[in-house]
């Protein structure tokens, strides 16, 4: 199994952060020009696409539990190479930590030393310093809008 | 989580080596990491408190032990505040020179 697990602390509320990460207006200011697309509903399909509307990656809502917990079924769509390594599972957990929410992202797939993992692993920490920026401060980071060169 | 825990969390060999046995693999118990160091379990607990309390790390717990996994977050919030933009590349070009001259001569 491959895995990681990435944790930020945001000084949000939990609704923003939620919202931050369910609503594609949202998503698309700190996601390398990318949104998502889903009724967000246990069972919902899940698509992320790139601005030109191409899917990138795609899976289904796993678990939902408003704004505590998500849990997504992940793969991605236009790299044949990390297609071939099958769905991943990629969770959210939001909790409480004072008076900032600390943000748990883990992401895991079945295969051991998965090319998939490799990849997304050099764009979720990027992703979430532009969050992080984008709530505390109202401004992503510039480099967010490109996708990592790997 | 400030910075000032990041870098004093960085400054000791022991613990960089900590973070260096997660970078090669990632998600290993107190007891496999142990195993690699050369001190006590007890030290190895404190250091390991000390990177997690500056996320250096992130635990799950896994049956009675803890996994634990390198958390690149905040080295990455470091690199973000004094790496400009358009300045990426050509440290990239760099290192890589670096890494291959280095190379050559070993």
């Amino acid at each position: 199994m491959s895995k990681f697990v990435y944790v930020t602390y945001i000084r949000t509320t939990p609704q923003k952060l939620w919202d931050a990460l369910t609503k594609p207006e949202f998503i698309k200011q700190y996601w390398f020009d990318m949104t998502q697309e889903s009724e967000w509903k246990k069972g919902a399909s899940w698509a992320m696409k790139f601005s030109d509307g191409r899917v990138a990656d795609a899976g289904e809502v796993l678990e939902i539990d408003p704004p505590r917990h998500l849990a997504l079924k992940w793969r991605n769509e236009f790299r044949p190479e990390l297609k071939d390594e099958g769905y991943s599972r990629c969770t959210y957990d939001l909790e409480r930590d004072g008076d900032i929410m600390k943000l748990t992202v883990t992401h895991t797939i079945e295969k051991e030393g998965a090319k998939f993992i490799e990849a997304v692993s050099g764009g979720w920490p990027r992703i979430l310093a532009s969050l992080k920026s984008l709530l505390e401060a109202g401004a992503s980071l510039p480099r967010s809008h490109q996708a990592p060169q790997t | 989580m400030s910075m000032d825990a990041v870098f004093k969390a960085l400054a000791d060999t022991s613990r960089r080596e900590l973070l260096d046995r997660l970078h090669a693999r990632n998600g290993q118990t107190l007891n496999e990491l142990c195993e690699q160091m050369d001190m006590t379990r007890q030290a190895v607990t404190k250091h390991l408190d000390i990177l997690e309390d500056a996320n250096l790390i992130a635990t799950v717990k896994k049956g009675r032990e803890k996994e634990h996994y390198l958390n690149p977050v905040p080295i990455n919030e470091i690199a973000e505040r004094w790496i400009g933009k358009y300045e990426r590349g050509r440290l990239k070009a760099l290192s890589d020179l670096k890494r291959s001259l280095e190379r050559e001569d070993t």
